[in-house]
């Protein structure tokens, strides 16, 4: 039975079925996995998301459908169904309609190359990273078609930003994915996460890591970056016209998006499916990518609901200011070491890439390199800060002595305009 | 197994298309729209004859594909150029239309 | 002529009808948000066509490149333009002449293209080798100092012009402080 899950078509064989019908079965069976799972997913993460961010908020969240509230999100899905299906006048009905589903397509195309354990994955592409990211493009054309045929002036400037802020964060994230990339010489899913074998990504690229994750979050629209729909928000963003499913499906790809880059996240930079035991029961997999995922999933939420919301303009400089300089910077950085590593015959040899002690030395150097440039970018911006504080502090100086003499408030702010 | 001809006769059906959107349209994002498709044509011809013509893998056998790189890059700077320019006409014109913009003519 | 019904016939038909259905759809659609779509089912189907033709990798920035960036870049310069999305007149004066000059023009093609192969010569086509590896191969000709890096940094440095071009040309003369 153990064997079933690991590979269905020898099993199916062994039962007495032909081999090209087992083989087409079991195409059928991880296709019906792949898609159907994520949308059974977003039920749950409804709950988990809602309650989960009640409880910070020191709110009880929803407990009256079911035990729990564990039937609320299907109430939920019951009342977006029953709803009244609205199209604006003068609405581009084609278009109207594609967007939504292309929104929680460009999701769910991508648990195509997640790989759940060393067996299963829907297709080891051999350019795995770049699908994702060349299906999550197809999101930000979903916002801005959305936004565009809702023939609403708010939507329009709702989806103008939110495709500005989406192609803004591909960015950073692209060029933090280029890391593990270089280092394991694949861009194949699998490929990846047998690299780490020795050593996780996230401990020899933490900087990368977490410009990954952060410039995610942002792909995905969370707080602290959430105001393509925010509830207060010019009147909710792009999707100000949906109503009924169709404003349900890009409600599900939102939440499932989360998720997809927790998973994504864990896969790249945590290891995947590596963990104890999986050489022998390659189903363990499942258990510690879910493990991983679900950990870094939380951390999401709990930024969702910790951090306050930033405006469009610090979210523009966050990214080209701050996300877009620091990745290149660290790429060269991580290039040169690498380079070095190989140089210098630090690379673990062949036959020793899955062996912790001999990752050591290269991990070591390569995290040396990124601590050094967090310190030096931490350096840099208490300089910043301090700059800031005194100018401030001058500000406020200032505006003592324009209270203490109010005659001459115009002089001083002339002295103060000519400092 | 689908044959060289085939994917040239597609190429040369999509580049004729184009050619006609950029010789017929009257908007100028259109006429940019059918350069587009004639781009994409020429890729279609470079990566199939490199797919057929030299087919042996290794990194000096890939000049199809690196071509189609470098139409690639250029056809994301002509759009980029392209509707800037376009953009920049219709500031001072309010109109696309590709025969209204011609100071240049007698 | 013997033509197999396979699973690459069939895929490469569908790639083939999305992509010249979609080509006909932007050169004849008079609502130019529309033409914009149907470019990019068009650019998709030249994505199918690549990962026939055994190049993923291309397939993949085909979709980055044009579907991600190009596609999204001309909705915008089309609703930037607003007032000229619906145009009364589709085609200009020379669009009959145009039609006739292009159809003459993928004659020429066809004859070219077919004419080997059925022709008198009868020049057999190609069978196609499978292959692997190709996004190695591409990269490593890419930067390889025997081929094409020399190329690969003038692309970067027109890629850089082009941007700044296109920032100085579109910049709003009434913003600038």
């Amino acid at each position: 039975m153990v064997g079933c899950i690991s590979d269905l078509s020898a099993c199916l064989i062994d039962a007495g079925i032909g081999p090209g019908l087992a083989g087409f079965l079991e195409t059928l069976v991880g296709t019906l996995i792949v898609t159907l799972l994520p949308l059974t997913l977003v039920i749950i993460l409804v709950w988990i998301e809602r309650k989960y961010s009640a409880r910070v908020q020191d709110r009880v969240g929803p407990n009256r459908v079911g035990p729990f509230g564990l039937l609320q999100p299907a109430a939920d899905a019951v009342k977006m169904i029953t709803k009244e299906d609205i199209t604006p006048a003068g609405a581009d009905r084609i278009v109207y309609n594609i967007a939504p589903i292309l929104s929680a397509l460009s999701v769910i195309l991508i648990w195509a190359v997640i790989p759940f354990s060393p067996v299963h994955i829907g297709v080891d592409l051999s350019i795995g990273v770049l699908y994702f990211f060349a299906v999550g493009s197809v999101g930000a054309l979903a916002v801005m078609l959305g936004g565009w045929s809702s023939n609403n002036k708010y939507a329009l400037l709702g989806a103008f930003r939110v495709v500005a802020q989406l192609i803004s964060y591909e960015v950073p994230n692209i060029l933090a994915a280029l890391m593990p990339v270089m280092i394991a010489g694949t861009l194949s899913m699998q490929g990846l996460v047998h690299a780490q074998a020795g050593m996780w990504f996230a401990i020899s690229l933490p900087l990368s890591a977490l410009l990954f994750f952060i410039s995610s979050i942002a792909e995905v629209g969370r707080t602290p970056f959430d105001l393509l729909e925010a509830e207060s928000e010019i009147v909710a963003g792009f999707n100000i016209e949906y109503s009924g499913m169709k404003f349900g499906l890009f409600m599900a790809g939102e939440f499932l998006h989360v998720l997809t880059i927790a998973i994504l996240t864990a896969v790249i930079f945590f290891g995947g499916w590596l963990g104890p035991g999986v050489q022998e029961v390659p189903a363990l997999g499942w258990l510690w990518l879910a493990i991983k995922s679900t950990i870094l999933y939380l951390l999401a939420l709990h930024m969702r609901s910790t951090l306050p919301r930033v405006r469009i303009d610090q979210l523009m400089s966050f990214n080209w200011k701050f996300l877009v300089p620091l990745s290149l910077v660290n790429i060269i950085v991580v290039a040169f070491l690498f380079k070095l590593v190989q140089e210098l015959g630090l690379t673990p040899a062949a036959d020793e890439t899955t062996n912790i002690i001999a990752n050591l030395p290269q991990t070591f150097i390569l995290l040396l390199g990124n601590l050094a440039i967090i310190g030096g970018v931490l350096v840099y911006l208490r300089g910043l800060g301090r700059e800031q504080r005194l100018a401030n502090e001058m500000a406020a100086a200032v505006d003592e002595d324009v209270e203490h003499h109010p005659h001459h408030d115009e002089e001083v702010a002339a002295a103060a305009v000519a400092d | 197994m689908v044959s060289l001809w085939v994917y040239l006769v597609l190429a040369a059906a999509l580049f004729s298309i184009g050619a006609f959107g950029v010789l017929a349209r009257r908007n100028a994002i259109a006429i940019l729209m059918g350069v587009e498709l004639m781009l994409n044509a020429v890729n279609i011809n470079l990566v199939a004859f490199w797919r057929f013509v030299r087919p042996d893998g290794g990194s000096e056998n890939m000049f199809g594909q690196v071509f189609t790189v470098f139409v690639f890059v250029v056809a994301a700077a002509e759009v980029a150029v392209g509707l800037a320019i376009i953009i920049s006409v219709y500031r001072s014109k309010r109109s696309v239309i590709a025969e209204e913009v011609d100071l240049l003519k007698w | 002529m013997n033509i197999e019904i396979t699973f690459e016939t069939i895929t490469f038909a569908i790639f083939g009808v999305l992509t010249l259905a979609g080509g006909i759809g932007v050169v004849t659609t008079r609502n130019l948000i529309h033409a914009a779509l149907y470019l990019i089912v068009s650019l998709f189907g030249v994505a199918g066509i690549f990962i026939l033709l055994a190049a993923p990798f291309l397939a993949a920035i085909q979709v980055l490149v044009y579907i991600g960036a190009i596609a999204i870049l001309i909705i915008f310069g089309v609703m930037l333009t607003r007032g000229m999305t619906h145009l009364p007149e589709r085609f200009n004066r020379q669009g009959g002449l145009a039609a006739v000059v292009v159809i003459g023009g993928f004659v020429v093609l066809l004859v070219g293209v077919i004419l080997p192969v059925w022709g008198p010569n009868g020049a057999v086509a190609a069978e196609a080798q499978p292959i692997f590896m190709t996004t190695r191969d591409l990269g490593i000709a890419l930067v390889d100092k025997e081929q094409f890096v020399l190329p690969f940094e003038v692309a970067s440095v027109l890629l850089t012009a082009a941007m700044v071009g296109a920032i100085a040309i579109a910049r709003d003369d009434e913003s600038r402080d």
